[in-house]
C-alpha cells in the first residue's frame, strides 16, 4: 500500500519535471529566437538608416561592401572588433568597462514581455509568442527601461572628459523628464484596458486599434519616445557639433559599438511597445500574426528614420520647455478626457 | 513566480553577449597605449583641469521635480487599472489628487523653475 502511494508520488512528481523541462525548453528556444531576431534587426537597421537617409537626401550611401553596401554593417563590426580598445587614463576603470554593459543590458531585456503573436500549436504543445506573460508587463517595462540611463550617465561620468560629462548630465536630465510623459501617455490605454499585462492590452484590440480612441496619447507616447532613445530631433546629448560625441567621446572599439547597438534596440523596443499599446499588436486580417507585428514595427522604425532626415536639433531650452510645459499637462489633460469618457458612457 | 524565470534567462543571455563583445574585443584588438592616446579628448590640445567640476544646479532642481512626479505617477497605475470599477468616485479622488500636483505644478511654472536661461 504504502509503496505504490510512493509510486504515484514519484509518478506525478516526474510528470510535473517533465512538464517544467518542456516548458523550460520552449522558453529557451523562443529567448534565443527572440534575441537572435532583435540582433539581425539592430545590423539590418544600421544598413536601412544610412541607405533611407542617404536616398532622402538624394545620395546613395554605403555602395561598396556587397551589393548597394549591404554587408556594411557586418565589416564595419568587424573592422570594430579588432580596434584598439582605450581606456583613459584618468578614467574610473570599473564603471568605463561597465557602463557599456549597463546600457544594452537593460534595452534587451523588455523584449521579454512584448506579444509578438498568438498562441501556436507546435508539436502538440501550445505555444504562446511571447517569451513571459507577466501580470505587471507595463511596470516591468518602464522599470527595466529606465534603468538604461545608469549607462549613459555611468560613461559620462567614468570617462573623466568634460564632454562626456556635459553630455552624461544632458542625456539624464532629458530622459528622466521624457520619461514622466512617457508614463503617463500610456495611463489612457491601461485606464479602457483595465490590466497591466502586455498580452491583455492586444487582446483588447481586436476589433479597434488603441490610436483611433487615444491619438492624443499616442502622439504623446511617440514623441517622448524618440526622446527617450536620443534621436533627432532630441538627440541633444551627442550634439556632434557642441559635445563631440556626448557620452560616448572616449569609447572606442568594440564598447563604442554597444552604444550603438544600445541606442537601436532601445529604438526597437519603443516600437515595439508604441505597437503593443497604440497600433492592434500583432493584430490584423489575412497575414500571419508574426508578420504583422513585423510589418507594424518596421512601420514604425522607418517612421524614426524618417523624422531624423526631416526635423532640424532642438536646442536644450526648448527641448525641456517642450517637455515640461506641453507634453506634461497635455498628457494630464488626456487622462483626463479618457476618464471623463469613461465615466459618462458608464 | 515561474513567469519570472524566463527573464533570469533572458538576463543571463544578455549579459552573456556584453560580455562576449567587450572581452573579444579586448582580447582580438592591439593595444599600444601611448601618453597622448590615454589623456581625455579635448579637441587636439592639451587638457585643461580635471572634468570633475560643478554643474549648472538645474540638472538637480530637474531630478528633483521628476521625483514629485515619478510618484504621481506611480500613483495613476493601480487607479488606471482598478478604474472602470472605481467610476465616478475613482474619477473626483483622481481630479482632487491632481489638482492639488496641478497647483503645485503651476507654482513651480510661476517661480520659474521650468525656465532655462
Amino acid at each position: 500500500m504504502l509503496r505504490s502511494k510512493n509510486a504515484a508520488d514519484w509518478g506525478n512528481v516526474s510528470e510535473m519535471n517533465k512538464e517544467f523541462l518542456v516548458y523550460l525548453v520552449i522558453v529557451c528556444v523562443k529567448i534565443l529566437l527572440v534575441f537572435g531576431v532583435v540582433q539581425l534587426m539592430v545590423i539590418s537597421m544600421i544598413w536601412l538608416e544610412r541607405k533611407i537617409m542617404a536616398h532622402m537626401q538624394v545620395r546613395l550611401g554605403p555602395m561598396r561592401v556587397g551589393p548597394h553596401g549591404l554587408l556594411q554593417p557586418i565589416a564595419d563590426g568587424i573592422k570594430l572588433l579588432f580596434k584598439e580598445d582605450i581606456i583613459p587614463e584618468k578614467a574610473s576603470k570599473l564603471l568605463f568597462v561597465l557602463a557599456p554593459a549597463m546600457a544594452m543590458v537593460p534595452a534587451m531585456l523588455t523584449f521579454a514581455v512584448i506579444p509578438f503573436g498568438d498562441a501556436v500549436k507546435i508539436l502538440g504543445y501550445k505555444v504562446d509568442l511571447v517569451i513571459t506573460d507577466v501580470n505587471i508587463g507595463f511596470l516591468y517595462i518602464f522599470g527595466v527601461s529606465s534603468l538604461g540611463i545608469y549607462g549613459i550617465v555611468m560613461a559620462g561620468w567614468a570617462s573623466n572628459n568634460k564632454y562626456s560629462l556635459l553630455g552624461g548630465i544632458r542625456s539624464s536630465a532629458q530622459m528622466i523628464s521624457y520619461e514622466l510623459t512617457l508614463g503617463l501617455s500610456l495611463i489612457g490605454v491601461v485606464m479602457m484596458t483595465e490590466s497591466l499585462s502586455l498580452v491583455d492590452v492586444v487582446n483588447a484590440q481586436a476589433k479597434l486599434w488603441n490610436i483611433i480612441l487615444q491619438p492624443i496619447g499616442f502622439f504623446i507616447y511617440f514623441t517622448s519616445a524618440i526622446a527617450e532613445v536620443n534621436r533627432c530631433p532630441f538627440d541633444l546629448p551627442e550634439a556632434e557639433s557642441e559635445l563631440v560625441a556626448g557620452y560616448h567621446t572616449e569609447y572606442s572599439s568594440m564598447k563604442f559599438a554597444m552604444f550603438f547597438m544600445a541606442e537601436y534596440a532601445n529604438m526597437i523596443t519603443v516600437s515595439a511597445i508604441a505597437v503593443t499599446f497604440f497600433l492592434g499588436g500583432w493584430q490584423g486580417p489575412f497575414l500571419p500574426p508574426v508578420v504583422w507585428f513585423l510589418l507594424k514595427l518596421s512601420g514604425c522604425l522607418f517612421f524614426f528614420i524618417w523624422i531624423r532626415s526631416t526635423f532640424p536639433r532642438l536646442r536644450y531650452d526648448q527641448l525641456m520647455h517642450f517637455g515640461w510645459k506641453f507634453l506634461l499637462p497635455l498628457s494630464l489633460f488626456n487622462i483626463l478626457i479618457t476618464g471623463l469618457v469613461i465615466v459618462i458612457k458608464g | 513566480m515561474i513567469h519570472y524565470l524566463p527573464i533570469l534567462i533572458l538576463f543571463i543571455v544578455a549579459v552573456g553577449f556584453a560580455v562576449t563583445n567587450i572581452g573579444l574585443s579586448a582580447i582580438l584588438g592591439r593595444r599600444k597605449p601611448t601618453a597622448e592616446k590615454l589623456s581625455p579628448y579635448e579637441c587636439g590640445i592639451n587638457p585643461v583641469g580635471s572634468a570633475r567640476e560643478r554643474f549648472s544646479v538645474k540638472f538637480y532642481l530637474i531630478a528633483m521635480l521628476f521625483v514629485i512626479f515619478d510618484i504621481e505617477v506611480v500613483f495613476l497605475y493601480p487607479w488606471a487599472v482598478a478604474f472602470k470599477s472605481l467610476s465616478l468616485f475613482g474619477f473626483i479622488e483622481m481630479l482632487i489628487f491632481l489638482g492639488i500636483l496641478l497647483i503645485c505644478y503651476f507654482y513651480i511654472w510661476k517661480r520659474g523653475g521650468l525656465e532655462w536661461d
